[in-house]
Parts: structure tokens; sequence; C-alpha cells
């Protein structure tokens, strides 16, 4: 589905430049939910832009699908760190947005529409405003928004990163739901390990700058999991196990950003 | 109950002070022959009507006034989306732009009349001239402010420059840019009775000229009343076409 191969991206001069990400290289498979999990600065974002089509790899290669990635490819969905909706449109507007873009009729766009904003909770706020929203709420209406495109592979880049923590455990179970029902296959850049966990199949461990691949751990929780799963020991098992992983990179990160 | 609440208050504010000259006037406080009274204000305007052909002057006024808006419009969103499509522009003439913005142009008339002879054509081309920087400036702000993640939404959807534009860029930066004509309007009125005026040509400017020079200081004020009320409909008509774009966003 997705396959990331000798990914390497360096800002500025050979000389006194920054690699931001390194020769990173991995799989997904359809269906499968996949979370990057590093420390501030591992170049996580940097590699969400490269597989978003967004930014060029200094070298190394992306293919979707076996196509490889030389712009925004239209089996992709990204949805964005930083809320997205556009605020002079409504809510069933902005998720029929790329239905929009695809020439479909108004009736046809919004009965579509309507589907996606069930999905995320948000029915009978179809005539709002983003304006009228919270935070999370327009997060959804992005998210639904994305979804409403149809693509196969869907990127996430810390989604929930600006909500607080009542609002990503219900979030992250929106998601799994939808997850579910679609089989959508998802990337998803997270730095909060019990996001990693509760929801991926298996999760990549970035390194501190350069950031590289550190470890591939795979999430070995049952599914339907939902925010009730967070108190199992098996939850806690794992989350301690990526900590341990994650402890090294981030104070190493602490150390290199205050010498 | 509130959307009806703000408009009253506002009446209610204009007719309150009306009625406090009204009162001033009659007990004195004010001198009759200085401000003349409301109440012959309001006496005036049937003869500008039968007499002074008030209505003519206003539709030039308007005629005026539009194609400087029209022209301020088309040529400042045009200038306004160059100085921020290539930002080397932007850092180069912006400043002058703005320092075109602060300058009292109507001054310079004479130059206009000279250039372009004793008739609309000066009117309207000082008054474009002052409305158009604020155009400009606000359009350039506008599309400025739009946030990149906006942008990076329309990239990802694969949208091309002109979709981009026409999609995210204009509708974004839509208030901004409406800001700016709201301006546009203000100073280009300003300018076309001013210059009108300045001339005693053509509008409402030359009748207000006529009339104080005749001492007939009811008429004067009544006269300088239907300048606020072609300010008025230009407004409404600025306040529709921007809910109007809006809704088709």
């Amino acid at each position: 589905m997705l396959s990331v191969a000798g990914l390497t991206k360096r800002f500025g001069s050979q000389a006194d430049g920054v690699t931001a990400v390194d020769d990173v290289s991995f799989d997904i498979r359809p269906g499968e939910f996949v979370s990057v999990i590093g420390p501030s600065g591992c170049g996580k974002s940097t590699l969400f832009n490269i597989i978003a089509g967004l930014q060029t790899p200094t070298s190394g290669q992306v293919s979707v699908e076996g196509q490889p990635v030389r712009g925004p490819h239209p089996a992709v969905g990204t949805v964005f760190q930083e809320e997205s909706c556009f605020p002079w449109r409504t809510v069933i507007d902005n998720v029929a947005f790329p239905l929009e873009l695809a020439g479909l009729a108004k009736a046809q766009r919004h009965e579509q529409a309507k589907q996606f904003i069930d999905m995320v909770g948000l029915r009978g706020f179809e005539r709002r405003m983003p304006s009228e929203l919270s935070g999370g709420m327009r997060q959804r209406v992005c998210i639904a928004r994305t979804l409403a495109a149809k693509p196969r592979l869907l990127l996430m880049d810390e989604p929930f990163a600006a909500l607080d923590e009542q609002t990503r455990l219900l979030l992250g179970d929106k998601v799994l739901q939808i997850q579910q029902e679609l089989r959508q296959t998802t990337l998803l850049i997270t730095h909060s390990i019990t996001e990693a966990v509760q929801l991926s199949d298996r999760v990549l461990v970035m390194t501190y700058r350069p950031g590289r691949l550190k470890r591939f751990v795979t999430i070995e929780l049952p599914r339907p999991r939902s925010g009730d799963a967070v108190t199992s020991p098996a939850f806690g098992a794992a989350v301690a196990s990526l900590w341990a992983d994650l402890r090294e990179e981030a104070s190493r990160g602490m150390q290199e950003a205050g010498g | 109950m509130r959307q009806t609440a703000a408009p009253l208050l506002g009446i209610g504010l204009v007719v309150s002070l009306v009625l406090l000259l009204q009162w001033a006037i009659g007990v004195g406080l004010v001198d009759e022959y200085t401000v003349p009274r409301p109440s012959e204000i309001a006496a005036a305007l049937p003869r500008l009507v039968t007499e002074e052909h008030v209505a003519s002057r206003f539709m030039v006024t308007v005629g005026e006034t539009f194609a400087a808006g029209a022209l301020a419009t088309l040529v400042g969103t045009a200038l306004g989306a160059a100085l921020y499509r290539w930002p080397l522009m932007r850092r180069s003439f912006e400043p002058w732009v703005a320092v075109l913005a602060a300058a009292p142009l109507v001054l310079a008339y004479p130059l206009f009349l000279v250039l372009f002879g004793r008739s609309s054509l000066t009117v309207v081309v000082i008054a474009f001239a002052s409305a158009l920087p604020p155009v400009v400036l606000q359009t350039v702000t506008g599309f400025a402010a739009v946030r990149p993640v906006l942008l990076a939404v329309g990239r990802s959807l694969g949208m091309g420059r002109a979709a981009e534009f026409r999609r995210i860029l204009l509708p974004a930066a839509l208030p901004s840019v409406f800001t700016g004509l709201r301006l546009a309007l203000m100073f280009g009125l300003i300018n076309v009775v001013g210059v009108e005026f300045l001339i005693n040509l053509g509008g409402l400017g030359a009748l207000i000229n006529d009339l104080s020079e005749r001492y007939d200081l009811p008429g004067t004020w009544a006269a300088i009343g239907v300048v606020v009320l072609v300010s008025v409909c230009f407004f409404a008509t600025l306040d529709g076409g921007e809910r109007w774009l809006r809704r088709r966003g």
C-alpha cells in the first residue's frame, strides 16, 4: 500500500545543514493502522510532508500503491496538525469540498458529506459555521472532509495535539471506530504514547536527530479497542516498553537542545 | 431581538442628537444664523427637489463615485494580488502605495484640471486615485494573512493555482478586501464631492457650493444630508455584495 525506501531529507548546505530524516524505510499493508512516534524534532512532520507529497526528499522514494509519489497523490488524504476548516463554509460545505472539486452536484455531495459527518459524530451541526464549534469539533470536520475524498491511505499529523486529554481519548475512540468501519489504511504521526498504543497495529519509533527508524513495535492488544482499553495491564506494558525506547531519545534531544 | 436592537439604538442616537440640536437652537444655546434648525433643514428638502434638480445631481454624484469605486476595485485587487504573488514587488512598492494613501491628492486638483479638463473625468480620476491605495493595501494584507495550512489543504487535494486562488485565497481574503472597498468608498465619495465643490461642476458638491454662496444654509445642510444618503446606499450595496459572495464561497 505505502512503501518508504531509503528516505533521507537534509535541510541547508552539506557543511552546516540538518538531516531531518535519515535513511528511513518501512511498508504499510492495506487496512493497517501504523503510528510514527518520536520526540520533538525527530523529523516526524518532515516525514509526513514527504509522504503527503508536499515536500521532496533529498534521496530515497515513497510509493503509494506501487506508484512513486512526486506531489500530492489522489489516493492519499491528509489531516493536518493545525485545524484547517474553511471558516467561510458551513460544516457540510467544508466536508463536501473535495466532492465539489470532483464535480459532484450539490444534492449528491451533501448526501455523501452527511454520511461522513455522522461518522465523526457531528450530526445536527451540518449548517453551523466552524466559528461556532469547539476545537475538537473543528478537527473532526477536517477528518470528515479528508475521509469524504475517499483516500485509500489516510495520513494524520498529530491531529489531536492541540486538544485536551479527555477530548483526545474520545476522538481516539472515534478514529478507531471509523477505522473499523472503513478498514481505512492509516498512518498517524504522534508524540503521544497512549494514543499510539490505543490506535495502532504497529508503532514505528524514531530516534532524535537525525530521524532514523529505531524500532517497529507490534501492538498485540485485541480489537475492537476503546478508550477503556487504556486501563488494561497489557496496555500498560505496551506503553512502558515504548516509553523505555523513547525516554532515551527524548532525553538526548533535551540535552542537545539545551547544550 | 439583539439583531434589531443594534440598528434601532443607532437610529435612536441620531434622532436624539437632532432633537437636542433643535432644542439648543430653540432656547438660544446655539445661534440659529450659524446652524439652521433641523426642522428648517428638513423643510428645505422639497425645495431642493423642485428647484435645484437634486435628483439628477444625486445621480451624477452616484455615477462618478461608482465609476471611481469600480475602477479602484478592479485595478486595486489586481495590483494587490500582484504584490502578493511577487514578494519583491511587494517589498519595493507597498510603502509607496501607503505614501499615496496619506497624500492629500485633492490639493493637486489644478493639475488634474489641466490634464483632464473641467469635466466629470477629472472628478473620477482624482476620486479613483484616492480610493485605490486602501484597496491595494487591504487586498495584499488579506492574501498574505491566509493561514498556510488552508493552502496546504488545497495542495493536498491536488488543486491547481487557479482553483486555489478562486476557492481558497479569495474567500479567505474577502473580509479584508471588503474593508479596503469600504475605505475606498469613503475616500472616493469625499473626493468626488470635494472636487465637485472646488470646480463647481456637476453633482451634489457643486450644489452645496451654489447654495452656500447664496447663504441658503438650510439648503446647504439638506444637500449635505443627501450626500450622506449616497454613502448609505453604497454601504448597503457593499454589505449585500459581501454577504452574497460569502455565501457562494
